[in-house]
């Protein structure tokens, strides 16, 4: 069954997917990090759509999606388009490419980041296993 | 929207005459202490001084220089204000210059954070020449750069694409004392990054032709240069093979065979091309047999068997091992002097360094972490 990107129940599903996949336990062993993952207007959406995640070990020990006011400071802010996510997550865009071009913005340490390179790449294929759909092929 | 970088290229026989047009004021010249005592220094202050610029040089840089020789040559820039930079020697020395450009310029970062992913906003003091002396790194075309942390052990793949020299200089004759083992090690890291730089995942049609021909020259050229270090021909062909495969592979990224030489340099420090040439035969195996590379491309290039992916493959790799033995390269860890035990005990930490490596992403097939223990192992033994 698909999941509408962005929603609860696909966060929810993406959760599941990287505590299961023994690549991203081995790959980001060491990370400790949380993300603010936030789509932008535009494709369907009216609001910007912000998805909370915190990685700690090869796990995601918390996931949710943002609503309303929310006190977190999470380590990392990541922002793009609707359409970039989907790109990313078909495998078109690679995602160290699209934070370099802009069509991802980061806000954070980059040098950590870029220290985590194959653990990010696992955490694109766990996103990307998540039978998705998104507003606009509704 | 992607991008395509280059510096302007001054390529061939005397070359280096072209710094004596250079408009400037003050040239810091940062290579290592070898290069220096052979006189390299004195001979481009030379070419600097006819120009009319005053000279200062950091002549410190060690193989796979630390993050501390660059904090201490940045600081010698800043006491000197150069408004040229010229990064002289094989690849430590012009990357180790990228980066203290970037520290001259931007002191208020540290060094590992010269990211791809910042805005660096250099340019406004000094701009930044490179000049290679080996055939190998074509550090002079790209603007990714690699230091050392010596407290971690391990190698940071760094760069941004505002590290890249305004101008590189490309003259063969710098490169023509190589010692026979230097041209090979040098030579065997050009062909890793043409044929990674041609099957990366971040190929693009800008990138391919320069790898394709990168590829092709050594092949050609590389068993000359290093049978006959005076054969002024194949000197040339080499240098320039060396700088179109950066152009290539700087545009498109390497790949895995880069990410596993990389860490068995910090764990083993063994010669960068050795190391990367080592697995290169090993990750074509591997990438081929999940399904992945372009090798059918690069066989029909070199007139190889190229009917399906996996008949090019095995030809490109029988191909290259032609060529290892040819030129005296090692063609497993064993025969590099690693003894098996210290290998074994490594493997951990040759696989943790390999996943954390910027390049291994950027490999057609990227393997698990079981898959990238057995193919270290593979290429220990043969």
């Amino acid at each position: 069954m698909p999941y509408l990107f962005p929603s609860a129940e696909w966060v929810a599903q993406l959760q599941e997917a990287i505590n299961h996949s023994a690549a991203y336990a081995s790959s980001a062993k060491t990370w400790e990090g949380d993300f603010y993952f936030i789509v932008e207007p535009g494709g369907g959406l009216t609001e910007p759509v912000k998805i909370y995640l915190d990685l700690w070990h090869g796990q995601c020990r918390e996931a949710y999606l943002v609503q309303g006011e929310d006190d977190k400071k999470p380590e990392f802010i990541i922002a793009g388009p609707l359409e970039t996510y989907r790109q990313i997550f078909s495998k078109k865009l690679d995602p160290i490419q699209a934070l370099m071009s802009r069509k991802l913005k980061l806000q954070g340490n980059m040098g950590k980041v870029m220290r985590a390179v194959k653990a990010t790449l696992d955490l694109v294929n766990c996103a990307a296993s998540v039978d998705t759909v998104f507003p606009s092929t509704l | 929207m992607w991008f395509f970088n280059s510096p302007e290229i001054v390529y061939g026989e005397a070359a280096l005459d072209y710094l004596d047009e250079l408009v400037g004021r003050r040239a810091f010249i940062v290579t290592d202490p070898h290069l220096h005592a052979l006189g390299f220094t004195e001979r481009v202050a030379d070419h600097l001084r006819r120009a009319g610029l005053e000279v200062a040089y950091f002549a410190e840089v060690e193989p796979e220089p630390s993050l501390e020789t660059v904090r201490r040559g940045a600081e010698a820039m800043r006491d000197f204000a150069p408004d040229w930079i010229i990064g002289l020697g094989g690849g430590s020395a012009m990357d180790a210059a990228k980066a203290m450009w970037a520290l001259y310029e931007r002191p208020d970062i540290a060094a590992d954070a010269i990211s791809p992913l910042v805005k660096l906003g250099l340019g406004a003091r000094a701009r930044l020449i490179t000049i290679p002396t080996t055939a190998g790194t074509g550090a002079e075309a790209t603007w990714a750069l690699v230091l050392s942390d010596p407290a971690e052990g391990r190698k940071l793949g760094l760069g941004n694409r505002e590290t890249l020299a305004t101008l590189a200089i490309v003259d063969p004759a710098l490169s023509a004392g190589m010692p026979p083992r230097l041209t090979a090690d040098t030579g065997l890291d050009v062909l890793t990054h043409a044929i990674e730089g041609y099957t990366s995942s971040w190929r693009n049609d800008f990138s391919d032709g320069l790898c394709l021909k990168a590829a092709q020259l050594v092949f050609d050229y590389l068993p000359r240069a290093v049978a006959d270090g005076s054969d002024m021909e194949a000197r040339e062909k080499m240098a320039v093979a060396a700088t179109i495969a950066g152009l290539g592979f700087g545009n498109s990224m390497a790949g895995l065979a880069h990410a596993m030489g990389h860490a068995l340099g910090a764990v083993f420090h063994r010669p960068h091309g050795a190391a990367v040439g080592l697995y290169l035969p090993y990750t074509i195996e591997f990438i081929a047999g999940g399904g992945a590379g372009r090798y059918a491309d690069i066989a029909h290039f070199l007139h190889l068997p190229a009917d399906s992916e996996p008949v090019a493959a095995a030809a490109l790799v029988a191909t290259i091992r032609d060529l290892m033995r040819r030129i005296g390269a090692a063609t497993t860890a064993a025969e590099m002097g690693i003894a098996a035990a210290e290998h074994e005990a490594a493997l951990e930490r040759l696989c943790d360094l390999a996943e954390g490596d910027t390049q291994i992403v950027t490999s057609p097939r990227v393997p698990e972490r079981g898959e990238l223990a057995a193919l270290f192992r593979a290429a220990y033994a043969g």
